[in-house]
């Protein structure tokens, strides 16, 4: 029957994917008996871009909203709609999120206004403890090239590195949130990301950190650099693209403020990271040059006894 | 009972119904004898209860008596155990060394609890002191490795010893992930069973780096 198809959710779908790839289209929705399938509309036009793909996103939450009223923020479940999430989600999200495309807002098009707080929770967890075991790996693969190099498990490394990702994925993206909260009364169409999707789409672009970690086990500099700068660039421009629709309606300033800031605060924790857990240790040392290894700041020797009597 | 004799019942009225022995006077009788009986009896059954568990993780088998019964004495004692041997191990310096004990033990309880409260909200339908049961019990293989692993490094410091420690933490830590996942994987959806399980290997992941990275 021509009501039933004219009913079928798929249109929208497809409007939206369409909507995704040529951001400056409008569409117009026609239920009139000239078109009995119901077809949905894509007029190319200028203006509108996002506008009128929040227009559809948005009644489609309203939709989802009306049918579940929100649970106290007492009870489980109001916890247990975060974690609400399928394997296939889950890794359909970090391909998103490691595969960056202009004009692609990882939160429209992957989240789509589901965001879960598994993805960050878990890859700040894997990221932490990746860099404190590779850190630490490094150390003992380079005592084997080099025995004066003295080795020690160094646990400490592991809290370290725990509460320095667990504070950036949770306050940065607070703080972002809250200057776009601020901001919000200079932007007329689209309404700004809620708190939780902001910590999302920031703990998912962490996850291009961890294969990056590993590799960082290769002894190369030049090497490690080209990784890290490759992570980087492929982190921060998810982070832009994400961003873009929301700031640049505000003015340039601002804008490119936000956005050097946001990519800033980014490869000081990638470069933080390498030189806290990668220190760059000496590739060749002969045995007699042992008595010059004391003078080298970076290499960890076996300190001598008065230590613990002068504290 | 000389009152009774008169009593008559006359015989057109049926008398019927059920003769039960209520329940709660057979539980009290049982908790008097639990009471009265010696000091050895009550530690050989938890004992053995405990035993029991631990062959169950030995050899995993789809049994409920893991998730049934659960008592969390045995993860306690691993737990102890494990952060008892593995603290400090290289006392050099106060930063450069292993894991101190609260550390091992925080790490253990909390990475337990944060995969019970993971599974619980990935809507899993396990109660949480069964999953911490589960998960601390499923310590045991970690924990024989380290008894190896320390056997092994009083021996001469090499390549082989090397190879033999990691040969062996390798294997118990498959043992572990497989006895968990035994028990753990059937309490969740099955779109959802690949998120549940990682936090566990990434849990059993750590303690073993831990174990491996041991010098005493």
């Amino acid at each position: 029957m021509a009501a039933a198809d004219e009913l079928a959710f798929h249109e929208f779908e497809e409007a939206t994917n369409l909507l995704a790839e040529t951001p400056d289209v409008t569409t117009i929705s026609r239920s009139d008996p000239r078109t009995p399938e119901g077809q949905v509309a894509v007029a190319v036009g200028s203006g509108g871009g996002y506008g009128a793909e929040d227009e559809v996103e948005s009644d489609k939450t309203a939709l989802l909203q009306e049918q579940q009223p929100q649970p106290g923020f007492w009870t489980f479940s109001y916890y247990q709609s975060f974690f609400d999430v399928d394997t296939s989600q889950v890794l359909d999200r970090i391909k998103g999120s490691l595969l960056p495309r202009p004009g692609h807002s990882f939160v429209r098009h992957h989240l789509r206004n589901r965001p879960d707080l598994y993805g960050p929770f878990w890859i700040c967890a894997t990221l932490a403890f990746v860099l404190a075991v590779t850190g630490n790996l490094t150390v003992v693969l380079a005592q084997r090239r080099d025995s004066s190099i003295h080795y020690s498990p160094q646990f400490h490394k592991v809290t370290v590195a725990g509460i320095t990702i667990y504070c950036y994925a949770w306050l940065v993206p607070l703080a972002l949130w809250a200057f776009l909260q601020w901001r919000k009364g200079v932007r007329e169409r689209m309404g700004p990301y809620t708190f939780l999707e902001t910590v999302c789409f920031y703990g998912y672009s962490l996850f291009i950190f961890i294969p990056t970690v590993v590799l960082w086990l290769i002894p190369v500099p030049w090497l490690q650099w080209l990784f890290g700068a490759l992570a980087l660039a492929l982190s921060a421009a998810g982070l832009v693209f994400t961003l873009w629709p929301i700031v640049r309606e505000d003015t340039r300033l601002v804008a490119s403020m936000l956005l050097s800031a946001v990519v800033l605060l980014h490869a000081l924790l990638a470069m933080g990271c390498k030189f806290y857990f990668f220190q760059p240790l000496p590739l060749e040392h002969m045995a007699p040059a042992h008595q010059d290894t004391s003078l080298h700041p970076n290499v960890v020797l076996t300190p001598t006894p008065p230590r613990p009597m002068t504290s | 009972f000389a009152g009774l004799s008169d009593i008559s019942i006359s015989q057109d009225i049926p008398v019927e119904g059920e003769i039960t022995i209520p329940m709660r006077s057979r539980i009290r009788e049982f908790d008097s004898s639990t009471l009265n009986e010696s000091v050895q009896n009550t530690i050989m059954r938890d004992l053995k209860a405990v035993g029991k568990k631990f062959m169950h993780v030995l050899y995993p088998r789809k049994s409920n008596t893991l998730l049934r019964d659960w008592d969390l004495w045995g993860p306690l004692v691993l737990c102890v155990t494990l952060a008892l041997m593995l603290q400090r191990g290289s006392a050099d310096s106060e930063n450069d060394g292993g894991p101190q004990f609260a550390e091992v033990f925080v790490i253990i309880w909390f990475g337990a609890v944060t995969i019970t409260l993971n599974s619980k909200l990935l809507g899993g339908n396990i109660s949480f002191f069964q999953s911490l049961c589960v998960l601390g019990y499923c310590i045991l293989p970690l924990t024989v490795a380290l008894l190896v692993c320390r056997l092994v490094l009083l021996a001469k410091p090499g390549p082989i010893n090397f190879i033999v420690r990691l040969f062996v933490v390798i294997m118990m830590f498959a043992w572990s992930i497989v006895a968990s996942t035994a028990f753990l994987a059937d309490s969740q959806p099955p779109n959802r069973k690949a998120l549940a399980v990682y936090p566990v290997f990434l849990f059993y992941f750590v303690i073993s780096w831990m174990i491996l990275t041991f010098t005493p």
